[in-house]
């Protein structure tokens, strides 16, 4: 009783079987997938599972008091429903909460695909030549060691801005000249479209693949493997070195499923490393407690000190806002913002809003548009305010981060709104300055009151600085 | 209780009302409810199209071609954006309970189509087709409905309706087979009306074996 219990609180991985045969099926390997996605006739399936190439498991974990999905690790009750099922005859049970990816069901099992390939090692594969700055070093080595030592974890704790991504080129090259398997997650579709053609010609000679819900590419059969975190439900015991990027972000942040999954997604002996600008209470008590290793990045790549955002009251604002409206203050200074070199991100609390300013803003002939996450062609416009083919980007926090801008003043509306967390606000003040050409760049709140999570914010990018000046 | 389509906690308003007399707990909240829609004012009395004064451009092309082959067609709902995607997340992904959020107005409009007591023919799937997708979507809406089905019509493998273009559909062969004649009215339950194909293909055999009369029902127009 005493052992169903703690194997139902924590999250148990023993069903995975430890016999990994070798073989030579890229695209299985390390896979947890249903009988459908497995793209073999029959007769080949039952071969791969007389040689245990294959191996069948229970995807759905039951308990006297409730159930668990093994693909996601799902135990919502709600998110569990019976259904009349054809092709057994009877009420099955099923997992709505990873539904999106086919169904799960009680009566058909789960396919583990041995983690058994062997992946070839490159000799040389970074072809980057940039340098990277002290501190950026000092982080690189300590993550080189962490690949080396094969096991254990580490959080690298980075202001916005100070080159996270070019931090492990030195230890994804230790990875794949060892013939390791990686991957890198991250909670956004954006951030990794935007990684693929850097890592890509960084690493020219390595196949990288870029997974996410509507990507070209699924098979996932390659030694690198950029994924949303949600792809990593597919995955069992498949990587070697898994990295994380923006622990901290939404969807990843407080859900469930996606921590079991890129979890499950590790080798059980694997360095596990952690990326972000802004870590969340829960990751800060591990560092204080001395449980999770960090290393810490308090300046950017070019030196410089992160833009502080100014706070700035105005008190009509939710009036203009609700007529779909700015105040005339901040317009005018929209307009001498205009004048100047740089383009303008205006971050807002909601896309009905967001979308009402951009016509506002159109019809008052400002070369407007505005993205957000319904937006079919977000990454097109995206696109082009990168290529400066407009003046003015209108968003809500979905661009808050991993997107780099070289010049651009940020101006949040609506600060106060609680969908600017700390986080979100640091993260949005990141945005601005990333360039060495244009270190700098106005951050403005414009806000009806002053929150806490807008003080802390400040606050932290104050500390930060500070730690930065000292080094 | 949790909105069925969306996972959020729906809390009922406690008035003096429901305070004695607890209501009905709902199975989805309101803003679900709202962009579900329902075909309330106007339509076309031949398919039940949403929005539309008089019989339908279709519905006259369809008399012309094939007269009176089908009575009427009745449906709950409008295949708006939101429905589209319940559906292809019901039928296509295979959470079956999602017909759950559609159930209650499904039954009204049911009882008040005069359809109840007519026999209910279902729609058959391909064998490949029902092992994948582990349900026969048009069984489970006349369960819904309370109604016990009749599947008197076999099936060859095709490829889906909804992959095809219109044109394409309006030339598709008669995929389905009469496995034995029935002489009452009858109603065909289904998902969809989008192009009324399906439903003739069915109707013309049963009215090739001699029913009087074939009309259908279905949650979406």
């Amino acid at each position: 009783m005493f052992k169903t219990v703690k194997k139902y609180l924590q999250k148990d991985f023993s069903w995975i079987p430890h016999e990994n045969p070798t073989h030579s099926y890229p695209s299985l390997t390390g896979k947890l997938l249903l009988r459908h996605e497995i793209p073999y006739e029959d007769e080949i399936v039952d071969q791969l599972l007389a040689q245990s190439i294959l191996v069948k498991v229970t995807s759905i974990e039951s308990y006297p008091w409730g159930h668990r999905c093994r693909r996601c690790g799902n135990t919502k009750s709600y998110l569990f429903a019976k259904m009349p099922h054809a092709t057994c005859g009877q009420d099955c049970l099923y997992c709505r909460s990873c539904i999106q990816m086919g169904r799960v069901i009680e009566c058909e099992p789960l396919f583990y695909g041995s983690s058994g390939f062997e992946w070839t090692a490159h000799e040389h594969p970074c072809h980057w030549d940039g340098d990277l700055t002290i501190h950026q070093q000092k982080a690189a080595d300590e993550l080189v060691s962490l690949v080396q030592k094969g096991s254990g974890e580490k959080l690298v704790w980075a202001v916005c801005g100070a080159g996270k991504t070019e931090i492990l080129f030195p230890a994804l090259t230790e990875a794949l000249e060892k013939g390791k398997r990686i991957c890198l997650a991250t909670p956004r579709t954006d951030v990794v479209r935007e990684l693929l053609p850097r890592l890509q010609k960084s690493f020219p000679d390595v196949n990288i693949q870029a997974l996410y819900g509507d990507s070209p590419d699924k098979a996932g059969d390659a030694p690198f493997i950029i994924a949303t975190t949600h792809q990593l439900l597919r995955f069992a015991h498949a990587f070697d070195v898994m990295i994380i990027d923006e622990v901290d972000a939404f969807p990843f942040h407080n859900d469930v499923s996606l921590h079991y999954a890129s979890e499950r997604a590790a080798k059980p002996q694997a360095s596990t490393i952690y990326l972000t600008a802004t870590p969340r209470k829960k990751q800060k008590r591990r560092i204080r407690s001395k449980h999770l290793p960090v290393v810490f990045i308090p300046q950017r790549f070019h030196g410089h000190p992160l833009p502080v955002p100014q706070l700035k009251l105005t008190p009509t604002l939710h009036r203009y806002l609700q007529k779909g409206e700015l105040p005339p203050k901040i317009l005018q200074i929209i307009v001498h913002q205009q004048q100047t070199k740089r383009q303008l991100l205006l971050f807002l609390p909601s896309i009905k809003i967001a979308e009402q300013m951009a016509s506002y803003l159109k019809e008052r002939n400002f070369e407007v548009q505005s993205v957000h996450a319904e937006d079919s062609q977000r990454a097109e416009k995206i696109q082009a305010f990168r290529k400066k083919e407009y003046r003015v980007l209108i968003t809500t926090t979905i661009l808050e981060r991993g997107v780099t801008f070289p010049s651009v003043d940020v101006y949040v509306i609506d600060a106060g709104h609680v969908v600017f967390d700390e986080a979100a606000l640091v993260q949005i003040a990141g945005r601005a300055g990333r360039s060495p050409d244009d270190p700098t760049g106005d951050v403005i709140f414009y806000h009806i009151g002053k929150t806490d999570e807008m003080l802390d914010a400040v606050e932290s990018i104050r500390y930060m600085n500070k730690l930065g000046r000292k080094l | 209780m949790r909105c069925l389509i969306c996972h959020v906690e729906t809390i009922p308003d406690v008035t003096w009302v429901t305070f004695w007399k607890p209501s009905v707990q709902k199975k989805i909240c309101q803003e679900c409810e709202e962009q579900m829609d329902k075909i309330t004012a106007s339509f076309c009395p031949g398919c039940h199209r949403p929005g539309h004064e008089g019989v339908c451009h279709d519905c006259e092309k369809w008399e012309k071609t094939n007269p009176g082959l089908l009575e009427r067609n009745v449906a709950a709902f409008p295949y708006n954006e939101f429905n589209k995607e319940l559906v292809a997340r019901w039928k296509y992904r295979g959470d079956f309970v999602v017909l759950d959020a559609y159930k209650e107005h499904l039954q009204n409009v049911w009882l008040s189509s005069f359809f109840k007591g007519r026999q209910v023919l279902s729609v058959p799937l391909s064998s490949k087709r029902l092992d994948e997708r582990g349900f026969n979507q048009s069984e489970a809406i006349s369960y819904a409905l309370e109604e016990e089905p009749f599947s008197v019509f076999e099936r060859s493998h095709s490829e889906k309706q909804s992959k095809r273009g219109r044109k394409d559909r309006m030339q598709s062969e008669n995929p389905f087979r009469l496995l034995h004649p029935i002489s009452d009215p009858v109603v065909i339950v289904d998902d969809i009306y989008t192009t009324g194909r399906t439903v003739r293909h069915m109707a013309s055999l049963l009215k090739e074996q001699g029913c009087p009369s074939v009309s259908s029902f279905t949650i979406f127009r």
